[in-house]
């Protein structure tokens, strides 16, 4: 079917058989399924089966510019699922989490939390994260070759962040990092691990969260220079303390699962794109386009989470019914539907691509620009240290992280 | 050739993204208060169009618009 030119104006909506398929949270290594772009440029909003994967049962998945950003920038497109939903989330709804929030909470909670990331603040971290990344380089050097770069490296990094944020005083950061190590992947999109495993990382992560509760009240009774102490400061009374813990869990976990993966994937990129890479080395200045490259690139967070239309929605001549499920594929979006990118390569002079990989609207990522410092102070200190990394396995034994939310490696044996 | 344009900037949309600011800093600032959207110069001349249209269309929240000297207004929809 070709692709409707007339979104929106028509009278009746577009009625389209489901296609059943997987594209949106499929990958090979870190390109795309082929059948993504197709879908893209053939059904841009349609149903989808997918038996057995994030949601068992019909939903919409959208993959076109249009589509995404008009249901991503429409608040009516929930995050909670109303009573209608006849496909539910995952479960229990985290208190603090503010991808779990709607307005009016929503916008209490993330009015507290912008200020924090503004990019003066974000930039005064810099020296501090510099530091950071050469002393996890040290470790990775001085280990030897080959080493991990996922476990000393591209996770220690946003740890250690996410630490200094909140106030975690450093004896406590290993004991943290064991139990967010220990409780990863308790998200996994299909039922791939047994349940022994299951309770393992459900013990561990409620550990993580446990330590959360606990500082936070350390910190409404000494209030430090951190982050949550600021916001105990300057909003004690509007927010609880199950909101604060919950606010410290996701900030440190999003940063961990987000950063860390890009950390490893970044590199592993360049390397699989030797002219890129040999680029970026006789050309430092480039870093911030190909930062911006690689994000859009790899959109490590495929897909949005999961949206319900609050109400009977019109998106692109189609009609969302009440309680109905969107996925947001942003990969898709990134790596074939952007106007600014008529050709799909990695190009790290690329300059404003427009893409969407930290989504779109109202919950368009809070840690974005702390996100990209990262990134921008990092991967320079890693190929500056090595510049003649090589992933040290042949590519068929890199493992991929495909059943999480969040794309990444396991691990990632490099040599130098 | 671009028109000389007007900015304006929703502070009550606005998401605090950053994104205007870390690309065009000459026109655009952010609060430390409260994190969003701050303009430095509302009329930043024609040379600039191009790269504002950009930021207008990227921002997550449609908080900038740009009217343009003859007040048709360039909103991003």
């Amino acid at each position: 079917m070709a692709p409707d030119a007339e979104h929106g104006r028509r009278e009746e909506p577009l009625m389209s058989k489901p296609i059943n398929t997987a594209a949106h949270i499929r990958r090979n290594g870190i390109e795309p399924p082929p059948e993504l772009a197709r879908i893209s440029a053939e059904t841009p909003l349609v149903q989808v089966e997918a038996e057995g994967l994030l949601f068992s049962g019909r939903h919409w998945l959208a993959t076109g510019y249009d589509e995404v950003r008009a249901i991503l920038g429409d608040n009516r497109f929930k995050m909670l699922p109303p009573a209608q939903a006849k496909l539910g989330g995952g479960g229990q709804v985290e208190v603090g989490n503010l991808l779990q929030y709607d307005p009016p909470d929503h916008t209490r909670l993330r009015k507290m939390l912008t200020p924090e990331f503004t990019l003066r603040r974000i930039r005064r971290l810099e020296p501090f994260v510099a530091e950071i990344a050469e002393d996890c380089l040290d470790a990775l050097e001085s280990a030897g070759q080959p080493g991990d770069l996922v476990r000393t490296f591209a996770v220690p990094i946003p740890g250690l962040v996410g630490c200094a944020l909140l106030g975690v005083p450093r004896d406590d950061a290993a004991d943290l990092a064991r139990n967010f190590n220990a409780s990863r992947a308790v998200a996994n999109f299909g039922n791939r691990i047994d349940d022994r495993e299951r309770e393992r990382q459900r013990a561990a992560g409620n550990a993580f969260v446990t330590y959360m509760r606990r500082l936070v009240r350390q910190k409404r009774r000494t209030p430090g220079d951190d982050l949550l102490s600021m916001l105990i400061r300057d909003h004690g009374a509007d927010i609880t303390d199950e909101e604060l813990t919950g606010t410290a869990a996701t900030l440190m976990g999003s940063g961990i699962e987000n950063v860390g993966g890009m950390l490893a994937l970044a590199p592993l990129a360049l390397l699989q794109y030797p002219d890129q890479l040999a680029l970026l080395l006789d050309r430092p200045e480039l870093i911030d386009r190909a930062v911006e490259e690689l994000i859009r690139y790899l959109s490590s967070v495929p897909n949005s989470i999961p949206r319900y239309a609050g109400e009977n929605l019109r998106v692109g001549g189609h009609l969302i019914k009440t309680g109905e499920l969107v996925m947001c594929s942003l990969l898709a979006v990134n790596r074939s539907q952007l106007p600014g990118v008529p050709r799909d390569t990695l190009d790290i002079t690329r300059e404003n691509s427009g893409h969407m990989a930290f989504g779109h609207g109202i919950h368009h990522c809070l840690g974005a620009s702390l996100a990209r410092m990262e990134l921008r102070i990092g991967l320079p200190a890693l190929l500056r240290r090595f510049p003649k990394l090589r992933v040290a396995v042949p590519p068929e034994e890199i493992r991929f992280r495909t059943w999480t939310p969040n794309y990444g490696v396991d691990e990632l044996p490099v040599a130098w | 050739m671009e028109m000389e344009m007007e900015i304006r900037v929703d502070r009550d949309r606005c998401a605090g993204s950053s994104l205007c600011v870390s690309y065009l800093p000459d026109v655009f600032d952010q609060s430390d208060d409260d994190g969003k959207v701050l303009l430095r110069t509302a009329e930043p001349g024609a040379d600039a169009a191009q790269a504002v249209r950009g930021v207008v269309t990227r921002c997550p929240t449609g908080a900038i618009t740009v009217r343009a000297r003859d007040a048709q207004e360039v909103r991003d929809a």
